[in-house]
């Protein structure tokens, strides 16, 4: 038997369409956009022009020599927190919106849960003149205040979601009721690598840059490929931008989910069971009725009950390997980075960074890149408040 | 109760009407009360299984759904709440996919055919992605109940059409679920060419709260789906019957137009 090639918009059994009938023509429009853009010619030179001009790439691959020898290997940091607007999102959010001018669309809505995405959207917004409205959790605006106002003074709506936990969940539901109400006028401009196809395909894509130009700059430098690459997993986008330049290598992939703090956490790839949310087949934290569990997470950006297909489809495949880092650990990387490199990591990139040490402690020597997605200032007024600095 | 007691609950001088209810709201036992009132004015019950996180669902279902989980509520108890009911109009579940994974697709249908539920409506199980789903629901005699939008195109109607059975849920306007004053014009049209192609009968639902509705739209549809209303009015502690009688009315007097 050959092997079977997986369903269209499939990873092995994960991903698909789950959505409510009013989204598939939307879907499928999306579908045909994105596949004519990656044949024009035209449209692939504005994503670069946009990327290297606005965006600011490519970023840095850079040695931390201290945090090297703290730990015990080496230890390089692609420095996505140098990016306009302060992290990965941007990548996907400036392609998007480009592809949502394609699709003939004016107004755009978005999901954000550390507010990154957020900001990222409303600068892309701001600067091809779509409407742009952001769900976002009422927890998440108070812990990531920086971001609200930046998205207001980038001429966005932000929408503040009081359901749940007020969290980046109840965020994704309200942006898709949103888009079901207003599917002719408004593209989904979602943030990570989850919901119905095309979106994980669509959003590994354009963050496959960081992969790209992470392989190339870890050559030129070191003459060899690295022994391992990490990345914080939320719904999973910096990871996939970052393991799409190394999944055909021989290099180690590993991803890092939240641990919370105890039971509480957001680790779906490592506690979770296959299942239904947000329009795709994915692990999930669910009870056995089916119903999606809460989740808790220091970090905004991580606090999330799914991942997205494909790197559940890694998961299963034994590509990838996921770990979970808690609330204290990641926090204790945040100061630790700040201290011995100058560097003030966003709290969801401090999780991959925990891990890192992790490894190196386990097997010192090895060379790793950590993807290093965001940076902090975001989090400053809110850890200060809290008293965990 | 089956797939034919479904399409028998069609085959009336009258147009049906579809109340839905929410199973554990607003209290379980007042759920169940609810049932057996709502009996006396419906064609087909469609009983509302509470999801976390419901995408199609306005602000009403969406706080109906919470209550309902904040008292236990779940598939298996709604099962055994409908297993438990002695006689009534055929019953309809509204339920996610996720749910329906989680309890098993096969032992979902098996389960819903001892309960005496004839279908499902799950919506976010659109067309390509539910070929498992409704052949399993087929061996056990269980209509899957397809959907359709303002947004699907022709070509998708035919083929989601092609392989109804019991009726088919016709979405009024874009949006989640929630009262609305008026319906556009366009809505008629859409209701209508969707009716021609159709070869089981065509309800609306989506918005439909009063009188007015059913009689703007009653020459090109088959059956009213009074969700939100329904709920509403629940919440505001007025009786089930208080609030069906005067839609149970448009109904049956739509065949006959205007004779009052
Ligand atoms: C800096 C940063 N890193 C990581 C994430 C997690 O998202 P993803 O897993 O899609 O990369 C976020 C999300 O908000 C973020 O802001």
């Amino acid at each position: 038997m050959t092997t079977a090639t997986p369903a269209k918009g499939r990873f092995g059994i994960y991903g698909g369409q789950y959505v409510p009938e009013t989204l598939v023509a939307n879907l499928h429009a999306l579908e045909r956009a994105y596949e004519s853009a990656q044949h024009d010619d035209a449209f692939q030179f504005e994503v670069e022009r946009t990327l290297r001009d606005f965006v600011g790439r490519a970023t840095p691959l850079y040695l931390a020599e201290q945090l090297s020898a703290d730990y015990g290997g080496r230890v390089f940091l692609k420095r996505e927190d140098l990016t306009h607007t302060g992290a990965h999102k941007i990548n996907n959010a400036v392609g998007q919106a480009l592809l949502a001018k394609r699709l003939g669309k004016s107004r755009i809505v978005a999901e954000t849960g550390a507010g990154q995405h957020g900001v990222a959207t409303a600068a892309a917004c701001a600067r091809l003149g779509l409407e742009c409205i952001v769900y976002m959790g009422a927890l998440d605006c108070e812990r990531q205040r920086p971001n609200v106002e930046r998205m207001k003074l980038l001429g966005a709506t932000v929408v503040p979601c009081e359901a749940g936990r007020r969290n980046l969940k109840v965020a994704i539901n309200e942006a898709i009721r949103d888009w079901i109400s207003n599917p002719d006028s408004t593209h989904y401009l979602i943030g990570s690598v989850v919901g119905p196809h095309p979106y994980p395909t669509i959003v590994r894509d354009f963050q496959s840059v960081i992969g790209r130009e992470a392989r190339q700059q870890f050559i030129e430098r070191e003459g060899k490929l690295p022994d391992a690459v990490i990345a914080c997993v939320g719904g999973g986008s910096n990871a996939m931008g970052i393991f799409a330049g190394f999944v055909r290598d021989e290099v180690e992939l590993h991803g890092v989910e939240a641990g919370g703090r105890g039971d509480d956490h957001a680790a779906p790839l490592n506690s979770g069971t296959p299942g239904v949310l947000h329009g795709a087949m994915q692990y999930l934290l669910q009870d056995d009725d089916g119903q999606i569990l809460n989740t808790h997470s220091i970090a905004a950006g991580l606090d999330y009950p799914g991942v997205g297909p494909e790197h559940s489809f890694l998961k299963d495949a034994g590509r990838a390997t996921y770990h979970v880092v808690d609330d204290e650990e990641a926090l204790a990387a945040f100061k630790e980075l700040s201290r011995r490199e100058g560097v003030i990591p966003a709290v969801e990139s401090s999780h991959a960074l925990a891990y890192a040490k992790r490894l190196l402690q386990q097997r010192p020597g090895l060379s790793v890149i950590v993807n290093l997605s965001g940076r902090g200032d975001k989090d400053l007024p809110s850890l200060i408040e809290r008293g965990l600095l | 109760m089956s797939i034919e007691e479904l399409e028998k609950a069609f085959a009336t001088d009258r147009k049906a009407l579809m109340p839905f209810l929410m199973s554990g709201h607003p209290t379980p036992e007042s759920f169940a009360r609810n049932l057996r009132e709502a009996a006396e004015y419906a064609d087909v019950i469609e009983v509302g299984v509470p999801f976390s996180d419901p995408l199609a669902d306005g602000p009403v279902i969406q706080a109906a759904a919470a209550q309902a989980l904040s008292h236990r509520t779940t598939l298996r108890s709604t099962l055994e709440v409908l297993t438990a009911r002695d006689d009534g109009p055929p019953v309809v579940l509204m339920l996610s996919v996720n749910q329906v994974l989680a309890y098993g697709v096969a032992k979902f249908a098996a389960s819903a055919k001892q309960a005496k539920v004839s279908g499902a409506i799950v919506p976010d199980l659109p067309f390509e992605e539910s070929a498992q789903v409704r052949e399993a629901f087929a061996h056990e005699q269980i209509a899957l109940i397809p959907m359709l939008a303002p947004t699907t195109s022709d070509e998708r109607k035919r083929a989601i059409l092609g392989k109804a059975r019991g009726f088919a849920y016709l979405i009024s306007v874009a949006g989640v679920t929630g009262t609305r004053d008026s319906y556009p014009p366009e809505t008629l049209a859409y209701i209508r060419s969707a009716r021609e192609l159709s070869p089981v009968p065509v309800c609306v639902g989506f918005g439909i709260s009063k009188p007015q509705h059913i009689e703007q739209l009653r020459q090109s549809a088959d059956g009213f789906i009074v969700g939100s209303a329904l709920i509403r009015g629940i919440d505001e502690a007025r009786s089930v019957a208080d609030i069906l009688k005067p839609l149970r009315r448009a109904c049956d007097t739509a065949l006959t137009g205007n004779r009052s």
